[in-house]
């Protein structure tokens, strides 16, 4: 008995020193840069959500948004009206796009996905959506094999062209496996970052706009538990006295 | 005042001469003798019941807005996936009860596998409680089965994929195999029929027999009454009046007591549902914000970290055995570890229920196991590597070998010997 003890926890023991190695073995390491953080910063999500109607609801649905929602970044219905209204009649409609899906199909080879989660969905153990994003929308080169003429460091043969070449400039990619900017565009590279760090901060805040009024909430309720605590704690201790 | 009590004692008088109020009430809470010394551990049932509730109250409000339906709607995105946008964004206060059901499911484990756990330690599931174990692990089967189909509905790719090798598993049972799992779908590949009959098992069938288990597990305690971490029976030694002398009644000293763990659970519960829902992608996967789509399988296919432990000993049988596939050995393999907690009343034979009287052999297999559990845990969120494999293997051999060794390490073991009566006043507090 105590060998086969014995037995069980050297392998028991073996098993466990292979664990931290575990983690590492065989995935494809995927670099994001980290993207700059726009949470609360309105003016910054105004802009983003002016890209993103722009250069993206072309294309792109976000079709769990309704535009009024955009209430939450500081815009007011006439703003949004004025500014945004692109895609529908009223403030209340969702953010959809009137092209045709199996038309999309046939030009891009798949249809342009729904973008509104995307922050969220984009996340993984590399790092968050908006890293993701970040990094994809800067992630653009040349390549003369692909139909668009584009390429992507972080999403490999992505089907869609680069739709803000002509700010960012033509990007290529060396063989050390590092872009370049071959041809500048009428944004300075800082100034292009900015813009996709607003883009990506408006993505990061549709996919739940609801995120910071569930965090502020969160403070109340965790304050009011904690007052329970006291009450719970202090009924508890009275009742229990005689309990030896 | 006196005459609204006494008219209250009347009501009460003529509903007691036609339903067994006050005698339910006394046998269950007020005159139901606990014994004094619960800890920690013993939280865990009233949350099991604190988080039952929380599932049933948030998934009726969620069945009101949730569309169990997989054709896509205008923006081409399919309309159960869409609807639990819906509800995170236009329903009020929608996001709060979703967040609330995403986080009781896994809650809902925690607590269970920590009550499981509490079982293992004190011995509570031995003779005379085998019935009360026995229903407790229909429950957790009832459990697992109602948190697979509820997976499911939000129709997201890991939802949609781990429905697909869920089932497919079904298929490699010998002869009846795919007719079974293409029973089970309702269709060649996961489709719109299974979302529908998911649906209906997760908000009616499997709540339905949960709930009449959850009745029976209570029942079934009340009649032989609770252990202790002392693992001794405290109806041994009674007062004059019959009540035992280590009982106290539950209520008001374990209400009030439960109130307090209710809390601190409570502020856990709302530390992940307000400030991180999705808890790094274990409770929410990050690849199911992405709509199921049946011609794109995702790279790396993973359950949710509940049934990982089960997962990697599905994954670690890789040998073929009498001419049958391994995938079917698997399979069995992973119902058996998860089901194989039904024989622990007949496979302990040792002389004391609980830990703190056994010796060190049994302390030295519960650990092993609880440490492979961990690390099959761990291993099953992972893609497999040969590595991780053999890991798994080890790991799924000392599993089984805590169970079934157990009859003859068990009765080797040296234990101490139990006290007459429980030793610590549940304040944690030794005498």
């Amino acid at each position: 008995m105590k060998k086969l003890v014995t037995s069980l926890f050297i392998s028991l023991a073996t098993s466990l020193l292979f664990v931290p190695s575990l983690a590492m073995a065989s995935e494809t390491e995927l670099h994001l840069d980290h993207a700059p953080d726009r949470s609360g910063n309105k003016a910054a999500l105004q802009n983003g959500a002016k890209i993103f109607v722009n250069y993206c609801l072309n294309c792109h649905s976000a079709s769990y948004m309704r535009y009024n929602r955009l209430k939450d970044i500081g815009l007011t219905d006439q703003q949004i009206k004025d500014n945004l209204l692109f895609t529908a009649d009223k403030v209340g409609e969702s953010m959809s796009v009137a092209m045709r899906r199996d038309e999309a199909k046939e030009w891009f080879g798949v249809a342009p996905p729904d973008l509104t989660v995307i922050a969220r969905a984009r996340a993984s153990e590399f790092g968050s959506g908006a890293d993701w994003l970040y990094t994809y929308l800067r992630g653009f080169y040349r390549d003369g094999e692909r139909p668009t003429g584009w390429n992507n460091t972080v999403f490999e043969n992505v089907g869609m062209p680069h739709v803000m070449w002509e700010l960012q400039g033509e990007q290529v990619l060396g063989e050390d496996h590092k872009l370049t900017l071959a041809a500048p565009g009428k944004m300075q590279p800082q100034a292009y970052d900015d813009m996709v760090a607003d883009l990506v901060g408006f993505l990061q805040y549709m996919g739940e706009p609801g995120a910071t009024k569930r965090k502020s909430l969160g403070w109340v309720v965790l304050l009011f538990l904690g007052v329970l605590f006291v009450l719970a704690y202090a009924l508890k201790r009275e009742y229990w006295k005689d309990i030896h | 005042m006196s005459i609204v009590n006494a008219k209250l004692k009347d009501l009460l008088g003529w509903v007691d001469e036609r339903f067994p109020l006050t005698s339910n009430w006394k046998a269950h809470l007020s005159e139901y003798y606990a014994p004094k010394n619960f800890n920690f551990w013993y939280f865990f049932g009233s949350l099991a019941l604190l988080v039952l509730v929380i599932q049933i109250v948030t998934g009726i409000f969620l069945v009101m807005h949730f569309k169990p339906d997989a054709s896509l709607n205008a923006a081409g995105v399919p309309v159960a996936f869409a609807s639990v946008e819906y509800i995170m964004r236009d329903v009020p206060w929608g996001w709060l009860i979703r967040y609330m059901h995403s986080t009781g499911a896994s809650a809902f484990f925690i607590v269970v596998y920590m009550h499981m756990f509490r079982g293992m330690l004190y011995g509570s599931y031995r003779k005379p409680r085998e019935l009360i174990w026995i229903f407790g692990m229909l429950i957790f089967l009832c459990l697992m089965a109602e948190a697979f189909f509820g997976y499911l509905l939000p129709w997201g790719q890991m939802s949609y994929w781990g429905a697909q090798v869920i089932v497919n598993l079904f298929s490699a049972i010998p002869f009846v195999g795919p007719d079974l799992s293409l029973w089970i779908r309702g269709d060649y590949v996961v489709g719109d029929a299974t979302l529908n009959r998911f649906f209906a098992f997760h908000v009616i069938a499997v709540p339905l027999v949960l709930v009449g288990l959850v009745v029976a597990h209570i029942l079934a305690l009340h009649e032989v009454g609770s252990n202790n971490p002392d693992g001794i029976e405290i109806k041994k030694k009674k007062d004059a009046k019959g009540i035992p002398l280590d009982g106290i009644p539950f209520h008001p000293y374990y209400t009030v007591k439960d109130i307090m763990g209710v809390v601190v659970f409570l502020m856990v519960f709302s530390l992940i549902v307000f400030f991180a829902p999705e808890v790094g992608g274990y409770f929410l996967e990050y690849n199911n914000f992405f709509p199921a789509n049946p011609l794109q399988t995702p790279p790396h296919i993973a359950p949710v970290w509940y049934f990982t432990p089960f997962y990697s000993i599905l994954r670690a049988v890789t040998y073929p055995l009498f001419g049958v596939d391994a995938k079917f050995w698997g399979v069995v393999a992973m119902g058996a570890s998860a089901m194989i907690f039904v024989l622990l009343p007949w496979l302990d034979r040792s002389p004391a229920k609980s830990i703190r009287y056994r010796g060190p052999i049994y302390k030295t297999f519960l650990a092993a196991f609880v440490i492979s559990f961990f690390v099959l845990g761990y291993l099953g969120v992972l893609p497999p590597t040969p590595v991780r494999t053999l890991v798994s293997q080890i790991c799924s051999v000392i599993y089984f070998a805590f169970f079934l060794l157990m009859p003859i390490y068990s009765s080797i073991d040296k234990c101490k010997p139990e006290p007459d009566r429980v030793t610590s006043s549940g304040h944690g507090v030794k005498k």
